[in-house]
Protein backbone atom coordinates (compact mmCIF):
# COMPACT_ATOMS: atom_id res chain seq x y z
CA UNK A 1 0.00 0.00 0.00
CA UNK A 2 1.18 3.66 -0.67
CA UNK A 3 1.69 5.62 2.14
CA UNK A 4 0.79 9.12 0.96
CA UNK A 5 2.41 12.19 2.40
CA UNK A 6 2.92 11.93 6.48
CA UNK A 7 0.54 14.40 8.34
CA UNK A 8 3.06 17.21 10.30
CA UNK A 9 -0.19 18.73 12.06
CA UNK A 10 0.10 19.41 16.02
CA UNK A 11 -2.14 21.02 18.26
CA UNK A 12 -0.98 23.83 20.66
CA UNK A 13 -4.06 24.20 22.92
CA UNK A 14 -6.33 26.52 20.45
CA UNK A 15 -3.90 26.76 17.84
CA UNK A 16 -3.01 24.79 15.00
CA UNK A 17 0.36 24.55 13.29
CA UNK A 18 1.17 23.19 10.01
CA UNK A 19 4.02 21.36 11.69
CA UNK A 20 6.46 21.41 14.61
CA UNK A 21 8.96 23.39 14.01
CA UNK A 22 8.86 26.91 15.03
CA UNK A 23 12.11 29.36 15.61
CA UNK A 24 13.02 30.25 18.81
CA UNK A 25 13.20 33.73 20.24
CA UNK A 26 15.62 36.16 19.78
CA UNK A 27 17.16 34.02 17.29
CA UNK A 28 15.08 35.01 14.34
CA UNK A 29 14.68 38.32 14.25
CA UNK A 30 11.23 39.62 13.54
CA UNK A 31 11.44 36.93 10.58
CA UNK A 32 12.24 39.36 7.75
CA UNK A 33 16.04 38.75 8.78
CA UNK A 34 15.24 35.80 7.00
CA UNK A 35 13.28 35.91 3.84
CA UNK A 36 16.50 35.64 1.72
CA UNK A 37 17.40 32.03 3.11
CA UNK A 38 14.21 30.15 4.09
CA UNK A 39 10.29 30.23 3.05
CA UNK A 40 8.67 31.42 6.46
CA UNK A 41 5.48 29.74 5.02
CA UNK A 42 6.66 26.39 5.65
CA UNK A 43 7.70 26.96 9.03
CA UNK A 44 5.03 25.87 11.72
CA UNK A 45 5.68 29.36 13.85
CA UNK A 46 7.35 32.02 14.20
CA UNK A 47 8.47 33.48 17.63
CA UNK A 48 9.86 37.25 17.42
CA UNK A 49 12.71 38.20 19.59
CA UNK A 50 11.52 39.55 22.82
CA UNK A 51 9.41 42.40 23.00
CA UNK A 52 8.84 44.71 26.36
CA UNK A 53 7.01 48.16 26.88
CA UNK A 54 9.68 50.31 26.20
CA UNK A 55 12.32 50.32 24.09
CA UNK A 56 15.32 48.35 25.44
CA UNK A 57 19.13 49.39 24.11
CA UNK A 58 20.66 46.21 25.45
CA UNK A 59 23.93 45.90 26.51
CA UNK A 60 26.74 46.95 26.43
CA UNK A 61 29.96 44.54 23.72
CA UNK A 62 31.03 42.08 24.23
CA UNK A 63 27.40 40.65 24.22
CA UNK A 64 28.44 37.28 22.50
CA UNK A 65 31.31 34.65 22.72
CA UNK A 66 31.72 31.36 21.24
CA UNK A 67 32.33 27.92 23.41
CA UNK A 68 32.77 24.86 23.04
CA UNK A 69 29.77 23.28 21.58
CA UNK A 70 27.89 26.36 22.22
CA UNK A 71 27.66 30.38 22.92
CA UNK A 72 26.73 32.13 25.23
CA UNK A 73 24.96 35.74 24.78
CA UNK A 74 24.42 38.73 27.08
CA UNK A 75 22.53 41.02 24.49
CA UNK A 76 20.88 42.67 27.37
CA UNK A 77 16.95 42.09 25.93
CA UNK A 78 17.54 44.50 22.69
CA UNK A 79 14.26 45.50 21.58
CA UNK A 80 12.40 47.99 19.64
CA UNK A 81 9.50 48.24 22.42
CA UNK A 82 5.64 46.37 21.67
CA UNK A 83 4.22 50.21 20.23
CA UNK A 84 7.21 50.17 17.49
CA UNK A 85 6.94 46.17 17.13
CA UNK A 86 2.96 46.81 16.47
CA UNK A 87 3.50 49.75 13.70
CA UNK A 88 6.61 48.37 12.33
CA UNK A 89 7.03 44.73 12.19
CA UNK A 90 3.35 43.27 12.38
CA UNK A 91 2.45 44.01 9.01
CA UNK A 92 5.33 41.58 7.42
CA UNK A 93 4.41 39.19 10.23
CA UNK A 94 0.94 39.03 9.13
CA UNK A 95 1.03 38.23 5.97
CA UNK A 96 4.20 35.43 6.29
CA UNK A 97 1.75 32.52 6.16
CA UNK A 98 2.98 31.42 9.32
CA UNK A 99 1.87 31.30 13.04
CA UNK A 100 3.33 34.31 14.59
CA UNK A 101 3.88 34.11 18.27
CA UNK A 102 5.26 37.18 20.10
CA UNK A 103 7.86 36.51 22.98
CA UNK A 104 6.98 39.41 25.33
CA UNK A 105 9.51 40.39 28.72
CA UNK A 106 9.06 42.81 31.32
CA UNK A 107 10.48 44.19 34.74
CA UNK A 108 7.05 43.97 36.92
CA UNK A 109 3.88 41.46 37.03
CA UNK A 110 2.08 44.89 35.87
CA UNK A 111 4.60 45.44 32.74
CA UNK A 112 3.85 41.81 31.43
CA UNK A 113 0.06 42.41 32.43
CA UNK A 114 -0.07 46.09 30.10
CA UNK A 115 2.08 43.91 26.90
CA UNK A 116 -0.32 41.53 26.94
CA UNK A 117 -3.14 44.15 26.95
CA UNK A 118 -1.63 46.31 24.05
CA UNK A 119 -1.23 42.90 22.28
CA UNK A 120 -4.53 41.89 22.41
CA UNK A 121 -6.77 42.77 19.73
CA UNK A 122 -3.73 43.05 17.07
CA UNK A 123 -4.34 41.08 14.13
CA UNK A 124 -1.70 38.16 13.03
CA UNK A 125 -0.58 36.91 16.42
CA UNK A 126 -1.64 33.63 16.92
CA UNK A 127 -0.22 33.60 20.76
CA UNK A 128 1.96 35.32 23.59
CA UNK A 129 5.28 33.58 24.93
CA UNK A 130 6.04 34.87 27.95
CA UNK A 131 9.43 35.00 29.15
CA UNK A 132 10.55 34.71 32.56
CA UNK A 133 13.92 34.27 32.84
CA UNK A 134 14.42 38.36 33.59
CA UNK A 135 14.78 39.77 36.78
CA UNK A 136 12.02 40.84 39.00
CA UNK A 137 12.99 44.31 39.86
CA UNK A 138 10.86 44.53 42.85
CA UNK A 139 12.12 41.79 44.28
CA UNK A 140 15.70 41.86 44.47
CA UNK A 141 16.27 41.18 40.94
CA UNK A 142 15.02 36.91 41.59
CA UNK A 143 14.47 35.93 37.95
CA UNK A 144 10.31 35.47 37.76
CA UNK A 145 11.21 32.18 36.74
CA UNK A 146 12.86 30.89 39.36
CA UNK A 147 10.39 30.78 42.23
CA UNK A 148 6.97 29.31 40.93
CA UNK A 149 4.57 31.51 43.00
CA UNK A 150 6.24 34.40 41.00
CA UNK A 151 5.68 32.11 37.48
CA UNK A 152 2.23 31.92 38.83
CA UNK A 153 1.52 35.85 39.39
CA UNK A 154 2.66 36.50 35.76
CA UNK A 155 0.93 33.51 34.22
CA UNK A 156 -2.42 34.98 35.30
CA UNK A 157 -1.38 38.66 35.10
CA UNK A 158 -0.89 37.58 30.94
CA UNK A 159 -4.09 35.64 30.57
CA UNK A 160 -6.24 38.07 32.72
CA UNK A 161 -5.12 40.30 29.53
CA UNK A 162 -5.28 38.66 26.62
CA UNK A 163 -7.80 36.05 24.69
CA UNK A 164 -4.55 35.01 22.89
CA UNK A 165 -3.28 31.38 23.71
CA UNK A 166 -0.08 31.86 26.41
CA UNK A 167 3.13 29.66 26.00
CA UNK A 168 5.08 30.13 29.48
CA UNK A 169 8.87 29.67 28.48
CA UNK A 170 10.60 27.99 31.34
CA UNK A 171 13.88 28.73 32.98
CA UNK A 172 16.02 26.30 33.44
CA UNK A 173 18.18 27.77 36.28
CA UNK A 174 15.82 26.16 38.97
CA UNK A 175 16.40 22.85 41.36
CA UNK A 176 13.08 21.36 39.68
CA UNK A 177 11.72 22.59 36.73
CA UNK A 178 8.73 20.47 37.17
CA UNK A 179 7.47 22.74 39.87
CA UNK A 180 7.56 26.05 37.88
CA UNK A 181 5.78 23.79 35.15
CA UNK A 182 2.92 22.73 37.20
CA UNK A 183 2.66 26.89 38.38
CA UNK A 184 2.28 27.59 35.11
CA UNK A 185 -0.48 24.70 34.08
CA UNK A 186 -2.31 25.74 37.15
CA UNK A 187 -1.92 29.43 37.08
CA UNK A 188 -4.13 28.94 33.64
CA UNK A 189 -1.11 28.75 31.15
CA UNK A 190 -1.99 26.70 27.77
CA UNK A 191 1.71 25.65 26.70
CA UNK A 192 5.04 25.64 28.50
CA UNK A 193 8.48 25.95 26.34
CA UNK A 194 11.65 25.28 27.78
CA UNK A 195 14.43 25.59 28.06
CA UNK A 196 15.65 28.78 27.84
CA UNK A 197 19.80 29.77 28.03
CA UNK A 198 21.92 27.85 30.98
CA UNK A 199 23.24 30.90 33.17
CA UNK A 200 27.14 30.81 32.66
CA UNK A 201 30.33 32.73 31.87
CA UNK A 202 33.68 32.86 30.20
CA UNK A 203 37.02 33.93 31.11
CA UNK A 204 39.83 35.18 29.62
CA UNK A 205 42.78 33.58 31.65
CA UNK A 206 45.48 35.78 29.56
CA UNK A 207 43.56 38.92 30.75
CA UNK A 208 41.86 37.44 33.59
CA UNK A 209 39.03 39.57 32.15
CA UNK A 210 34.85 38.02 31.54
CA UNK A 211 34.54 37.41 27.97
CA UNK A 212 31.02 39.05 28.63
CA UNK A 213 31.00 42.74 29.17
CA UNK A 214 27.76 41.79 31.39
CA UNK A 215 30.02 38.81 32.92
CA UNK A 216 26.93 36.25 32.54
CA UNK A 217 25.00 35.64 30.15
CA UNK A 218 23.24 32.61 28.97
CA UNK A 219 24.43 29.25 26.99
CA UNK A 220 22.77 27.98 23.94
CA UNK A 221 23.63 25.73 21.33
CA UNK A 222 24.71 21.82 21.39
CA UNK A 223 25.78 22.61 24.62
CA UNK A 224 22.28 22.07 26.47
CA UNK A 225 21.02 19.58 24.37
CA UNK A 226 20.90 16.76 26.66
CA UNK A 227 20.21 19.26 29.94
CA UNK A 228 17.20 20.58 27.64
CA UNK A 229 16.04 17.27 26.74
CA UNK A 230 15.99 15.71 30.54
CA UNK A 231 13.95 18.92 31.13
CA UNK A 232 11.47 18.16 28.64
CA UNK A 233 11.07 14.52 28.86
CA UNK A 234 10.19 15.53 33.07
CA UNK A 235 7.92 18.23 32.13
CA UNK A 236 6.20 16.33 29.48
CA UNK A 237 5.37 13.84 32.14
CA UNK A 238 4.02 15.79 34.55
CA UNK A 239 2.02 18.24 32.89
CA UNK A 240 -0.84 18.03 30.56
CA UNK A 241 -0.60 21.00 28.68
CA UNK A 242 1.32 20.88 25.27
CA UNK A 243 5.52 20.84 25.88
CA UNK A 244 7.09 22.86 23.17
CA UNK A 245 10.97 21.57 23.24
CA UNK A 246 13.97 23.93 22.78
CA UNK A 247 17.60 23.45 23.08
CA UNK A 248 20.53 23.19 20.62
CA UNK A 249 18.47 21.80 18.02
CA UNK A 250 20.74 21.54 15.57
CA UNK A 251 19.08 18.90 12.66
CA UNK A 252 16.24 16.83 12.05
CA UNK A 253 17.51 14.12 14.63
CA UNK A 254 17.70 16.37 17.13
CA UNK A 255 14.36 18.09 16.92
CA UNK A 256 13.24 14.42 16.60
CA UNK A 257 14.75 13.56 20.12
CA UNK A 258 12.29 16.55 21.97
CA UNK A 259 9.45 15.09 20.02
CA UNK A 260 10.08 11.69 21.12
CA UNK A 261 10.57 12.61 24.99
CA UNK A 262 7.24 14.28 24.69
CA UNK A 263 7.09 18.14 23.40
CA UNK A 264 4.97 18.47 20.89
CA UNK A 265 6.46 21.07 18.86
CA UNK A 266 10.18 22.32 18.70
CA UNK A 267 11.56 25.76 18.74
CA UNK A 268 15.15 26.02 16.67
CA UNK A 269 17.22 28.62 18.46
CA UNK A 270 21.42 29.42 17.87
CA UNK A 271 21.42 27.05 14.78
CA UNK A 272 19.16 29.57 12.52
CA UNK A 273 22.76 31.95 13.14
CA UNK A 274 24.69 29.83 11.58
CA UNK A 275 22.57 27.91 8.89
CA UNK A 276 19.90 30.49 8.33
CA UNK A 277 17.38 28.06 6.10
CA UNK A 278 17.84 25.14 9.10
CA UNK A 279 14.16 25.44 10.54
CA UNK A 280 12.65 25.02 6.37
CA UNK A 281 15.60 21.57 6.21
CA UNK A 282 13.61 20.12 9.72
CA UNK A 283 10.61 20.54 8.37
CA UNK A 284 11.55 18.36 5.22
CA UNK A 285 14.13 16.03 7.84
CA UNK A 286 10.91 15.06 10.04
CA UNK A 287 8.56 14.40 6.70
CA UNK A 288 11.37 12.06 5.39
CA UNK A 289 11.88 10.58 8.87
CA UNK A 290 8.14 9.82 9.24
CA UNK A 291 7.50 8.31 5.33
CA UNK A 292 10.85 6.21 6.16
CA UNK A 293 9.45 4.65 9.44
CA UNK A 294 5.95 4.62 7.20
CA UNK A 295 4.64 6.85 10.44
CA UNK A 296 1.56 8.58 9.12
CA UNK A 297 1.31 11.45 11.59
CA UNK A 298 3.90 13.47 13.41
CA UNK A 299 1.79 12.62 16.59
CA UNK A 300 2.67 9.04 16.07
CA UNK A 301 6.26 10.05 17.28
CA UNK A 302 5.45 12.81 19.76
CA UNK A 303 6.13 11.34 23.76
CA UNK A 304 6.99 7.71 22.13
CA UNK A 305 9.96 7.35 24.33
CA UNK A 306 10.50 3.68 24.86
CA UNK A 307 11.95 3.19 28.27
CA UNK A 308 11.58 -0.51 29.34
CA UNK B 1 19.02 43.46 -0.99
CA UNK B 2 19.70 39.86 -1.81
CA UNK B 3 21.81 37.29 -0.14
CA UNK B 4 22.12 33.77 -0.54
CA UNK B 5 23.30 31.06 1.11
CA UNK B 6 25.27 28.45 -0.60
CA UNK B 7 27.93 25.73 -0.71
CA UNK B 8 31.14 27.51 -2.26
CA UNK B 9 33.84 25.00 -4.17
CA UNK B 10 37.41 26.32 -3.09
CA UNK B 11 38.87 26.62 -6.64
CA UNK B 12 42.30 27.92 -5.04
CA UNK B 13 44.42 28.10 -2.38
CA UNK B 14 47.66 30.55 -2.32
CA UNK B 15 49.96 30.37 0.55
CA UNK B 16 51.16 34.27 0.46
CA UNK B 17 53.59 33.72 3.39
CA UNK B 18 53.55 31.75 5.75
CA UNK B 19 50.25 32.57 7.88
CA UNK B 20 48.45 33.87 5.33
CA UNK B 21 46.33 32.81 2.68
CA UNK B 22 44.13 33.69 -0.07
CA UNK B 23 40.84 31.26 -1.01
CA UNK B 24 38.96 31.27 -4.34
CA UNK B 25 35.56 30.03 -4.30
CA UNK B 26 32.95 29.98 -6.90
CA UNK B 27 29.43 31.16 -5.81
CA UNK B 28 28.22 33.29 -8.69
CA UNK B 29 25.15 34.73 -6.72
CA UNK B 30 27.50 35.98 -4.32
CA UNK B 31 30.24 37.20 -6.74
CA UNK B 32 27.32 38.81 -8.74
CA UNK B 33 25.73 40.78 -5.84
CA UNK B 34 28.87 41.82 -3.68
CA UNK B 35 30.00 45.37 -3.08
CA UNK B 36 33.14 46.45 -1.81
CA UNK B 37 34.16 46.69 1.45
CA UNK B 38 30.75 43.97 1.98
CA UNK B 39 31.48 40.75 3.84
CA UNK B 40 30.34 36.85 3.95
CA UNK B 41 30.10 34.49 6.38
CA UNK B 42 32.31 31.10 6.28
CA UNK B 43 31.09 28.19 7.67
CA UNK B 44 34.91 27.32 9.20
CA UNK B 45 34.67 23.83 10.14
CA UNK B 46 33.29 20.20 9.15
CA UNK B 47 31.55 20.02 12.32
CA UNK B 48 30.08 21.83 15.43
CA UNK B 49 33.69 23.61 16.54
CA UNK B 50 34.27 26.18 15.66
CA UNK B 51 31.12 26.43 16.47
CA UNK B 52 30.11 29.86 14.86
CA UNK B 53 30.29 30.69 10.81
CA UNK B 54 33.51 33.62 10.43
CA UNK B 55 33.44 37.04 8.80
CA UNK B 56 35.52 37.94 5.90
CA UNK B 57 35.39 40.86 3.79
CA UNK B 58 34.93 40.14 0.32
CA UNK B 59 38.94 40.69 -0.57
CA UNK B 60 38.23 40.51 -5.16
CA UNK B 61 35.28 39.34 -6.86
CA UNK B 62 35.50 38.35 -10.87
CA UNK B 63 33.18 37.90 -13.70
CA UNK B 64 32.95 34.38 -13.72
CA UNK B 65 31.64 34.11 -10.31
CA UNK B 66 34.12 33.90 -8.21
CA UNK B 67 34.77 35.29 -4.61
CA UNK B 68 37.75 35.94 -3.03
CA UNK B 69 39.00 36.03 0.47
CA UNK B 70 42.52 36.63 2.31
CA UNK B 71 43.01 35.83 5.68
CA UNK B 72 45.66 34.96 8.25
CA UNK B 73 45.73 32.40 10.64
CA UNK B 74 44.45 33.31 14.02
CA UNK B 75 42.68 30.51 15.58
CA UNK B 76 40.68 27.33 14.90
CA UNK B 77 38.47 28.88 12.53
CA UNK B 78 41.25 30.31 10.16
CA UNK B 79 43.40 27.14 10.80
CA UNK B 80 40.97 24.97 9.41
CA UNK B 81 40.15 27.13 6.26
CA UNK B 82 44.01 26.84 5.57
CA UNK B 83 43.85 23.19 6.08
CA UNK B 84 41.02 23.01 3.15
CA UNK B 85 42.11 21.67 -0.56
CA UNK B 86 40.93 22.68 -3.63
CA UNK B 87 37.67 21.01 -4.40
CA UNK B 88 36.39 21.34 -0.50
CA UNK B 89 33.30 23.06 -0.45
CA UNK B 90 32.55 26.10 1.82
CA UNK B 91 28.98 26.84 3.09
CA UNK B 92 28.97 30.76 2.45
CA UNK B 93 26.37 33.25 3.13
CA UNK B 94 26.22 36.70 1.71
CA UNK B 95 26.83 39.03 0.79
CA UNK B 96 26.17 41.23 3.89
CA UNK B 97 26.54 44.36 4.98
CA UNK B 98 26.69 47.95 4.01
CA UNK B 99 29.72 48.40 1.99
CA UNK B 100 32.10 51.38 0.79
CA UNK B 101 30.22 54.71 -0.99
CA UNK B 102 32.32 55.21 -4.16
CA UNK B 103 33.95 58.80 -3.78
CA UNK B 104 32.75 61.40 -6.08
CA UNK B 105 33.58 62.88 -9.15
CA UNK B 106 37.13 64.74 -8.81
CA UNK B 107 38.42 63.59 -5.52
CA UNK B 108 42.31 62.62 -4.54
CA UNK B 109 41.36 59.41 -3.55
CA UNK B 110 43.86 57.40 -0.93
CA UNK B 111 43.30 53.73 0.49
CA UNK B 112 45.12 52.87 3.89
CA UNK B 113 44.89 49.27 4.73
CA UNK B 114 46.84 47.65 7.69
CA UNK B 115 47.38 43.99 7.50
CA UNK B 116 44.76 41.61 6.72
CA UNK B 117 42.22 45.32 6.99
CA UNK B 118 44.16 45.45 3.00
CA UNK B 119 41.51 42.85 2.03
CA UNK B 120 38.32 45.31 0.82
CA UNK B 121 40.09 48.09 -0.03
CA UNK B 122 41.62 45.64 -3.07
CA UNK B 123 37.85 44.74 -3.91
CA UNK B 124 37.34 48.80 -3.66
CA UNK B 125 40.87 49.52 -5.63
CA UNK B 126 39.44 47.46 -8.25
CA UNK B 127 36.23 49.43 -8.42
CA UNK B 128 37.29 52.82 -8.85
CA UNK B 129 39.62 51.65 -11.61
CA UNK B 130 36.93 51.09 -13.87
CA UNK B 131 36.94 55.08 -14.01
CA UNK B 132 40.26 55.90 -12.71
CA UNK B 133 40.11 58.69 -14.65
CA UNK B 134 37.09 60.13 -12.78
CA UNK B 135 39.53 61.11 -9.55
CA UNK B 136 41.93 62.96 -9.41
CA UNK B 137 44.45 60.87 -8.09
CA UNK B 138 44.46 57.27 -6.49
CA UNK B 139 46.79 56.58 -3.62
CA UNK B 140 47.38 53.32 -1.76
CA UNK B 141 49.11 52.88 1.71
CA UNK B 142 49.69 49.45 3.25
CA UNK B 143 50.83 48.65 5.92
CA UNK B 144 51.83 45.36 7.91
CA UNK B 145 54.40 43.41 9.88
CA UNK B 146 56.91 42.54 7.65
CA UNK B 147 57.44 42.88 4.00
CA UNK B 148 56.82 39.58 2.56
CA UNK B 149 53.44 39.69 3.84
CA UNK B 150 52.46 42.93 1.57
CA UNK B 151 54.13 42.18 -1.54
CA UNK B 152 51.94 39.89 -3.31
CA UNK B 153 49.15 42.80 -2.34
CA UNK B 154 51.27 45.37 -3.67
CA UNK B 155 52.11 44.13 -6.76
CA UNK B 156 48.32 43.71 -7.26
CA UNK B 157 47.36 46.90 -6.97
CA UNK B 158 50.35 47.97 -9.11
CA UNK B 159 48.68 46.09 -11.69
CA UNK B 160 45.69 48.44 -10.90
CA UNK B 161 48.02 51.35 -12.20
CA UNK B 162 47.59 52.50 -8.28
CA UNK B 163 51.15 53.63 -7.01
CA UNK B 164 51.52 52.09 -3.48
CA UNK B 165 53.25 53.07 -0.78
CA UNK B 166 54.45 50.86 1.79
CA UNK B 167 55.09 50.32 5.73
CA UNK B 168 56.51 48.05 8.16
CA UNK B 169 56.45 47.51 11.83
CA UNK B 170 60.30 45.98 11.05
CA UNK B 171 61.70 48.56 7.90
CA UNK B 172 61.71 45.90 5.92
CA UNK B 173 59.68 47.45 2.93
CA UNK B 174 58.89 51.15 3.04
CA UNK B 175 58.45 53.08 5.44
CA UNK B 176 60.05 52.07 8.91
CA UNK B 177 56.67 52.73 10.85
CA UNK B 178 52.85 52.95 10.93
CA UNK B 179 51.62 53.72 7.85
CA UNK B 180 49.73 56.65 9.40
CA UNK B 181 52.63 58.60 9.14
CA UNK B 182 52.68 58.29 5.61
CA UNK B 183 49.04 59.93 6.01
CA UNK B 184 49.95 63.16 7.68
CA UNK B 185 51.96 64.15 4.46
CA UNK B 186 49.52 62.84 2.02
CA UNK B 187 46.32 65.36 3.21
CA UNK B 188 47.44 68.76 2.57
CA UNK B 189 47.67 67.73 -1.38
CA UNK B 190 45.07 68.24 -4.00
CA UNK B 191 41.94 68.35 -2.08
CA UNK B 192 38.76 67.12 -1.58
CA UNK B 193 40.39 63.66 -0.14
CA UNK B 194 38.06 60.69 0.47
CA UNK B 195 39.96 58.38 2.78
CA UNK B 196 38.87 54.62 3.27
CA UNK B 197 41.07 52.55 5.58
CA UNK B 198 40.56 49.11 7.21
CA UNK B 199 42.95 47.41 9.85
CA UNK B 200 44.28 47.60 13.30
CA UNK B 201 41.74 49.92 15.47
CA UNK B 202 44.48 52.08 16.75
CA UNK B 203 45.35 52.80 12.72
CA UNK B 204 41.53 53.84 12.01
CA UNK B 205 41.07 55.96 15.03
CA UNK B 206 44.43 57.82 14.10
CA UNK B 207 43.18 58.31 10.39
CA UNK B 208 39.79 59.23 11.47
CA UNK B 209 40.60 62.07 13.87
CA UNK B 210 43.02 63.37 11.34
CA UNK B 211 40.35 63.21 8.76
CA UNK B 212 37.95 64.70 11.35
CA UNK B 213 40.53 67.51 12.00
CA UNK B 214 40.61 68.27 8.00
CA UNK B 215 37.54 67.73 7.15
CA UNK B 216 37.64 64.96 4.76
CA UNK B 217 35.32 62.29 3.82
CA UNK B 218 36.76 59.21 5.54
CA UNK B 219 35.17 55.60 6.01
CA UNK B 220 36.57 52.57 7.67
CA UNK B 221 35.74 49.26 7.98
CA UNK B 222 35.09 48.12 11.22
CA UNK B 223 35.16 44.14 12.96
CA UNK B 224 33.78 42.55 15.39
CA UNK B 225 32.50 39.25 17.10
CA UNK B 226 29.55 38.44 15.21
CA UNK B 227 27.39 35.06 15.41
CA UNK B 228 25.27 35.57 12.81
CA UNK B 229 25.94 38.13 10.24
CA UNK B 230 22.27 39.11 8.91
CA UNK B 231 20.82 41.23 12.06
CA UNK B 232 18.90 38.40 14.08
CA UNK B 233 21.16 37.98 16.89
CA UNK B 234 22.02 41.51 17.57
CA UNK B 235 26.00 40.32 19.22
CA UNK B 236 27.81 42.60 17.12
CA UNK B 237 27.11 46.20 18.68
CA UNK B 238 29.25 49.29 18.91
CA UNK B 239 27.93 52.15 21.05
CA UNK B 240 26.67 55.18 18.54
CA UNK B 241 28.07 58.77 19.77
CA UNK B 242 24.71 59.72 20.08
CA UNK B 243 21.34 57.62 20.74
CA UNK B 244 18.94 57.80 18.08
CA UNK B 245 15.17 59.25 18.49
CA UNK B 246 13.88 55.49 19.17
CA UNK B 247 16.43 55.16 21.88
CA UNK B 248 18.67 53.13 20.14
CA UNK B 249 22.00 53.36 21.87
CA UNK B 250 24.15 51.06 19.85
CA UNK B 251 24.90 50.45 16.10
CA UNK B 252 25.24 46.66 14.94
CA UNK B 253 27.97 46.02 12.78
CA UNK B 254 26.39 43.70 10.57
CA UNK B 255 23.57 46.01 9.15
CA UNK B 256 24.76 49.46 9.98
CA UNK B 257 28.00 48.26 8.60
CA UNK B 258 30.82 46.91 8.63
CA UNK B 259 31.43 50.46 6.81
CA UNK B 260 30.97 53.33 8.60
CA UNK B 261 31.47 57.01 8.00
CA UNK B 262 34.54 57.47 10.35
CA UNK B 263 32.93 60.86 11.94
CA UNK B 264 29.99 58.35 13.33
CA UNK B 265 32.20 56.18 15.22
CA UNK B 266 33.14 56.51 18.97
CA UNK B 267 37.08 56.14 18.77
CA UNK B 268 38.61 54.58 21.94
Amino acid sequence: MEIGKPKLKVQLGSIQLKNPVMTASGTFGYGNEFTNYVNLHHLGGIVVKGISLLPRPGNPPPRIVETEGGMLNAIGLENVGVLAFINDKMPFLKEAGTEVIVNILGDTVDEYAEIANKLNNIKGISAIEVNISCPNVKKGGVAFGADPKMVSAVTRAVKDNTNLPVIMKLSPNVTDITATAMAAEQAGADAVSLINTLMAMAIDSETRRPRLANIIGGLSGPAIKPVALRMVWQVAKTVKIPVIGIGGIMNTEDALEFLIAGATAIEVGTANLINPAITGEIVQGISDYLSAHRLESVQEIIGSLITE
Amino acid sequence: MTSYQTNAEILRKEQITGDIFRLTLNCPEIADQARPGQFIMLKASAKNTPFLRRPFSVHQTSINGRVQVLFKVLGKGTEYLASCTSGTLLSVVGPLGRGFTLPQKGTSVCLIGGGMGIAPLFFLAKRLSRHHDHYTSIKVMLGAATAKELLTLKSDFEQLGMPVEMATDDGSAGHHGFVTDLVQSTIGENPPWAFYTCGPHPMMKKIALLCREKDCFCEASLETMMACGIGACLGCVIPRPLPTESGEQYFHVCKDGPVFDAGDILWK
